[in-house]
């Protein structure tokens, strides 16, 4: 796979990037950076405004305010240029269904300005790393969706781009898809590709991603590295349990020694501690179901339902 | 400006994709509906038709024309409309066409090129199989084929404005019925409307874009073309003026 590596200026400059629909704030004054062969995540609900400021990068909607840098050039009056070197993988499948596999490839490559036979040897390329070389003559329609996905990620690639735009690569796909997918996206980064994507899953913006920009609500909340991110604002573990008829004294004075409040939700409740073992040797001590009763390491979950109020699926 | 028109070429090329590996089931109708309208219009209605009109020659003859016209404008009008709205609002492919270089006035341009493709090939089509009916094989032949371009221009340009408008598939059966059916029932094919219609309802006809494009190509046909500036103006205007809407309204659906 050839990604190219776009030197040291960074890919996005994005600065105070809005976009309102009539009252409606999509994108709320965002300001960011892409680097060049960082891959960075954007990660936050639906409707936090992932897509439109994915768009808005891939020119195809064009912000109400704010300042948009690519490759050095400006939005919007350098679009052609700029979608040159761009590849976009969107959120739904949108092949061309009347085409077969490889032609699909081979339009791309032609969209993108590629000769007939560039755009052919292309088309191979990709097939082989989208591992479809033998669906190559097979009619779109007939593939299955994780076949139609890795196509989809590998149309992405036909114009060697500078920056992949990726909107929610695996929302909606089954778990061996989502792991053939991930493995996929993992050859590109080893191969120094520059890759934006945004997700709603935490295991997928911890295995892919350098850094992330937590959007709520068209903002920026927070950014940085998922580990470092979690750090400066959690404890190291989550103390976590079910307990039965509200029998959560043993929590509420664990909470009372450390600094985070007990968290309620239904018959769950958990407590953020820094020393996993002791909060846990501690509530068994007290006569708690170690059944019911579990520590794990804190999550960007945990972070986003700290830092927003509410959870990522809401 | 290479870059547009690259473009413009690359649209059109993936229509042709498609259509290289349907055009065999495609054009067989094609071949069909003429002979089915020459057998059944030109000599069967035809034998009743006393030919005390304006027209000399046989009633045949005086249909041909116009009938290769509303070929040309059904090929351009199932392009532009059903065809155009499946690809964008099911197929969702220019989606992904203008996120690569290409934009939306390259893929609404280029789609009126293809439909223009089409209307010369239905429309060539009825006028080989004429050759069967009468009509001889001259230079007034195939000065019709570049008529058919310009008709499938100005019909190619009224879908793309109509479809880039309208929210639901359904309401295509009211540009067909409300507006191609009357058009092709009343735009000089059958008789000649001037004879016929009070002169208020024989003006509006007149301007009509199938009332231009019957006169441009009976006129080219017959080697006697009166109105053949107007009607190649009006056409061209009508087309452009349309295709600059549809490209309009078609960036306010998809850059927002």
């Amino acid at each position: 796979m050839t990604v190219r590596s776009a030197g040291t200026r960074p890919v996005v400059e994005a600065r105070g990037l809005t976009k309102r629909y009539g009252s409606f704030t999509a994108v709320d004054g965002v300001s960011f950076d892409v680097q060049p062969g960082e891959v960075l995540g954007l990660l936050g609900p639906n409707g936090a405004g992932k897509s439109t400021t994915m768009r808005m990068l891939y020119q195809v909607t064009p912000p109400t305010s704010g300042e948009l840098t690519m490759f050095g050039m400006q939005s919007g009056r350098e679009a052609r240029s700029i979608k040159g070197k761009l590849g976009v993988v969107p959120q739904i499948d949108n092949l061309d269904e009347e085409l077969n596999v490889r032609d699909n490839l081979r339009l791309t490559a032609r969209f993108h300005g590629a000769s007939p036979s560039k755009a052919r040897e292309k088309a191979d390329e990709l097939l082989r790393f989208a591992e479809l070389e033998g669906k190559a003559k097979v009619e779109v329609r007939a593939l299955s969706g994780g076949m139609k996905r890795r196509l989809t990620l590998a149309r992405g690639l036909v114009a060697d781009p500078e920056l992949v735009i990726l909107d929610e690569p695996t929302t909606g796909l089954d778990p061996q898809v989502r792991i053939t997918l991930w493995n996929k996206m993992e050859e590109l980064k080893a191969g120094g590709a520059t890759l934006l994507m945004s997700t709603h899953y935490m295991d997928e913006a911890e295995r892919l991603c350098d850094r992330l920009l937590i959007m709520d609500q068209g903002r920026i909340v927070a950014e940085g590295t998922p580990r470092d991110l979690i750090r400066a604002s959690l404890p190291a573990f989550v103390l976590e349990s079910r307990v039965r008829d509200g029998a959560d004294a043993p929590f509420e004075k664990l909470a009372n020694g450390v600094e985070h409040h007990l968290v309620r939700s239904g018959e769950r409740v958990h407590v953020f501690v820094e020393d996993g073992a002791a909060a846990l040797a501690y509530v068994l001590g007290e006569g708690v179901d170690a059944n019911r009763t579990f520590v794990r390491p804190s999550s960007l979950e945990d972070l986003f339902l700290h830092l927003t109020g509410h959870g990522l699926r809401e | 400006m290479t870059g547009h028109l690259a473009s413009i070429g690359r649209v059109w090329l993936r229509n042709a994709w498609v259509y290289r590996d349907r055009w065999f089931y495609g054009l067989l109708p094609n071949f069909f509906e003429p002979v089915f309208y020459l057998l059944g219009l030109g000599l069967g209605v035809g034998y009743y038709v006393s030919t005390g009109g304006a027209f000399d020659g046989s009633y045949l003859s005086f249909i041909i024309p116009g009938l290769i016209a509303v070929s040309a404008m059904n090929g351009a009008s199932f392009e532009t409309t059903y065809n155009v709205f499946v690809k964008l609002h099911f197929g969702r492919i220019y989606d992904a066409t203008i996120a690569t270089p290409v934009g939306i006035e390259d893929v609404t341009i280029g789609e009126a090129l293809w439909a223009v493709t089409r209307a010369v090939i239905y429309g060539g089509v009825f006028l080989l199989v004429t050759l069967a009916f009468g009509t001889t094989l001259d230079a007034r032949f195939f000065a019709v084929i570049p008529a058919l371009a310009l008709v499938g221009f100005a019909f190619a340009a009224l879908g793309l404005a109509f479809t880039s408008v309208v929210p639901t598939i359904d309401l295509f059966s009211y540009y067909f019925t409300l507006f191609l059916t009357p058009s092709f029932l009343f735009s000089d094919v059958f008789f000649p409307v001037a004879e016929s219609f009070p002169p208020a309802l024989a003006t509006f006809a007149s301007y009509t874009p199938l009332y231009r494009s019957v006169q441009l190509v009976r006129g080219i046909m017959q080697g006697d073309a009166p109105t053949l500036f107007l009607d190649i103006a009006y056409l061209t205007l009508f087309g452009s003026i349309l295709l600059a809407f549809a490209v309009w309204r078609m960036r306010a659906r998809m850059v927002r």
